[in-house]
């Protein structure tokens, strides 16, 4: 106990007295942590973002096809469906007893890049987004008439919109696409940041679809039909098919018997998927990427680990003479050992709390920016399993670099003996 | 290497003067220098007691008898026959003999290279002999551990060097302390000393003329002559039964190290310890009861 206590004001003395070399290896290890934990904290949040697309919802139905497919057009908007779905089928959707609530969606149309969705007021109620958080309006509310659109909020930062922005609509997507540039719509509503796809979409209500689409007929504006946006008010602006509907139900436990009964229906072919076990399965395929990032974590972690060692070594030349004084005075090489041992550690996990804190510190100060930027959403708090796990694996490699000075100074010792180098 | 008599000047190699003095308490060993191969390239070494001071004292158990052994109580360093060759063959000791008692003070002096730290390091546990035996208070260093002889020279041992002899960020009595950190029969001791290892460590500094006002003062930042007196507070501290001294004044001037030496043999005395003084410096050596003198390396084996 008094050897240990010996060792640890030793130890402590020695880092104070070396206290500007040893901050710099510190640093090192403090941006290796800093970094590694980081890069925890992004893919962890992708991935809540990713798999959290959407939440709430039981069963995403579309027409047949494969369930990814699904998932990327009406989730992400990504592709296109290869079919939509008749309206009739939508309103016996909403109309079957085990369900609570129907969310139409329409896409195919866009905005500058940004996917335009035709939708019902009800999708700000019901959707939801990472375990069950709800939409929130930035600014304005939701469209009410047609002709009224409602903007994601990377859509409006990105393109400098605000409310009352008078827009106009693409027909499909890609830069060479026709305009629906006879009926404009006017912003009503942004919504706040949500790090998911509504951030980067536009919402008009599925009648705004049907209106501007009027006076079109495969992929093209009727030749000598022109209908304005006054006169396009007082035609039926039921819609006759969506691309997918989002379909909440009253309880959970009958999705199985749902989506069975869904595959079966006989008035159209459709498909409905379980929106969280795609997501997973999604995500598997695009996890790849989580590999590298932690691969190049890994070696930014044995760089900065490699510079405290290298660090230690290198002032291990100018310690000899202390190194003998302390055996001269009863210190055996293993209390040598220790002492370098116990000034790795200290230096480790000083790396790591400061970096650990550095990190919480800039990403609580840089939320906002991050979420509205990358839609990043970082919540501040106490680190995660995994990243105790990250930050313990950086102290057990700590502590091994540390030995490898430490075990120098062993063999130093026993052979310096007293008088060292000469 | 040879053995030479306070007089004498160092001689080199093979030349080996009478011994003038009344014998060593032990005739044995003494007499093993001698049944050397004579000449040579290595002589044996023998030590003397000169003429002047005379016997000194072997120790309060003078009439107790140890079996098996001549000495009633085990000698501070007893080296019998002792061989150690450099690493590149060229022989610095053969059949070397030492016996120092408890209390005793000896003064190592020889020209540089001649052995005197070789012969510290041997007594002291960190090298081992090619030959020969060292017993340091009665036990014998061949049969221990690294770790074994590491907790013996923590416990028995106290040791100054020439300089740089302080831990350099800690303060003095920091460091006057360290060795009761490592050795609990230090620690022990120095509360007979004075109470507390602390109360121990703040007395030595004060006999040694260390003021309190720089008991609390980085050591890097005391004069060499004030680091040179609290290395001794810390080989003190705890009454080791011998103090080791690798020319503790050659960073010193002529007077500071004279007065460091009385001051030294004094708080030696005190604390009942034996004294391996080694110096270059002959000056000092009638401050001493005994010398041992240490001649030139051997040549090489091979050249």
């Amino acid at each position: 106990m008094q050897r240990f206590k010996t060792l640890m004001l030793l130890a402590a003395r020695s880092a104070w007295n070396r206290r500007f070399t040893l901050v710099l290896v510190m640093l090192s290890v403090s941006l290796s942590t800093a970094l590694l934990v980081g890069i925890e904290r992004v893919r962890s949040q992708v991935r809540l973002g990713f798999t959290g697309a959407v939440s709430g919802t039981d069963l995403v139905v579309g027409a047949r096809g494969g369930p990814v497919q699904l998932i990327l057009y009406a989730v992400f908007h990504m592709g296109g469906a290869s079919n939509n779905i008749g309206w009739d089928t939508a309103v016996m959707l909403a109309s079957r007893p085990e369900v609570a609530w129907t969310v139409p969606l329409s896409m195919g149309d866009s905005h500058r890049g940004y996917p335009v969705v035709g939708t019902s007021a009800e999708f700000f109620s019901r959707f939801r987004y990472r375990g069950g958080r709800e939409l929130a309006f930035r600014s304005g509310k939701a469209f009410g008439d047609v002709f009224e659109a409602v903007l994601g909020s990377e859509v409006a930062s990105r393109l400098g919109y605000s409310e009352g922005e008078e827009i106009v609509v693409a027909h499909g997507g890609g830069p060479h696409a026709r305009l629906h540039d006879d009926k404009p719509f006017t912003v009503t509503g942004i919504l706040a940041p949500t790090g998911s796809p509504v951030d980067r979409s536009l919402y008009i209500s599925l009648e705004s679809m049907e209106a501007i689409h009027i006076d079109w007929q495969g992929g093209a504006p009727i030749r000598g039909l022109n209908v304005t946006a006054a006169q396009a008010r007082h035609f039926d602006l039921t819609p006759k098919t969506v691309t997918a509907v989002l379909v909440g139900l009253k309880n959970r436990r009958s999705v199985f018997g749902v989506q069975r009964d869904l595959q079966e229906y006989r008035g159209e072919a459709v498909t409905a998927v379980m929106p969280g076990v795609a997501l997973d399965q999604l995500w598997g395929l695009l996890g790849g990427w989580e590999k590298a990032l932690v691969a190049v974590s890994l070696l930014v972690t044995f760089t900065g680990l490699a510079g405290l060692c290298s660090t230690v070594l290198a002032g291990l030349g100018e310690r000899r003479r202390e190194l003998a004084v302390l055996r001269s005075a009863g210190a055996g090489p293993l209390d040598v050992t220790a002492l370098l041992s116990l000034e790795g550690l200290m230096l480790t996990l000083a790396g790591i709390v400061s970096g650990t804190a550095a990190l919480t510190l800039a990403t609580a100060a840089m939320a906002p920016w991050l979420l509205d930027r990358f839609g990043l959403a970082f919540e501040a708090g106490f680190p995660t399993p995994r990243e105790w796990l990250v930050m313990g694996g950086i102290l057990v490699l700590g502590i091994l670099t540390s030995l490898i000075p430490a075990v120098r100074a062993y063999f130093l010792s026993l052979s310096d003996g007293l008088t060292p180098a000469g | 290497m040879v053995v030479d008599f306070a007089a004498a000047p160092a001689a080199s190699c093979g030349a080996r003067p009478p011994c003038t003095g009344p014998d060593v308490p032990d005739p044995g060993p003494a007499a093993g220098g001698g049944a050397l191969p004579g000449g040579g390239v290595s002589g044996g070494a023998r030590d003397c007691v000169p003429p002047g001071p005379a016997e000194l004292p072997d120790g309060p158990g003078a009439v107790g008898e140890g079996a098996g052994r001549r000495e009633p109580e085990a000698a501070a360093v007893e080296i019998t026959g002792l061989g150690y060759s450099w690493p590149g063959g060229g022989k610095v000791f053969e059949g070397l003999e030492l016996r120092l008692s408890r209390g005793e003070r000896l003064f190592v002096s020889g020209p540089s290279g001649c052995g005197k730290s070789t012969l510290l390091s041997l007594v002291a546990g960190i090298m081992l002999p090619d030959a020969g035996e060292i017993r340091v208070g009665g036990r014998s260093l061949a049969g221990m551990s690294g770790a074994a002889r590491d907790r013996l020279r923590g416990d028995d041992i106290g040791y100054v060097f020439q300089q740089f002899n302080l831990v350099p960020y800690l303060t003095a009595i920091e460091n006057v302390l360290l060795p009761c950190g490592f050795s609990r029969a230090r620690r022990t001791r120095s509360l007979r000393q004075g109470g507390t290892p602390a109360l121990a460590g703040r007395t030595l500094l004060e006999r040694l003329g260390i003021p309190p006002g720089l008991h609390g003062r980085v050591a890097a930042r005391l004069s060499v002559g004030q680091q040179q007196r609290v290395a001794a507070a810390r080989a003190l501290i705890g009454t080791p039964p011998l103090l080791i001294a690798d020319e503790p004044t050659s960073a010193l001037d002529e007077e500071t190290g004279l007065a460091f030496v009385r001051l030294l043999m004094r708080e030696c005395e005190r604390a009942g310890s034996s004294l391996m003084f080694v110096s270059h410096d002959g000056s000092l050596a009638s401050e001493f009861g005994r010398r041992l003198e240490l001649g030139a390396p051997a040549p090489p084996a091979g050249g």
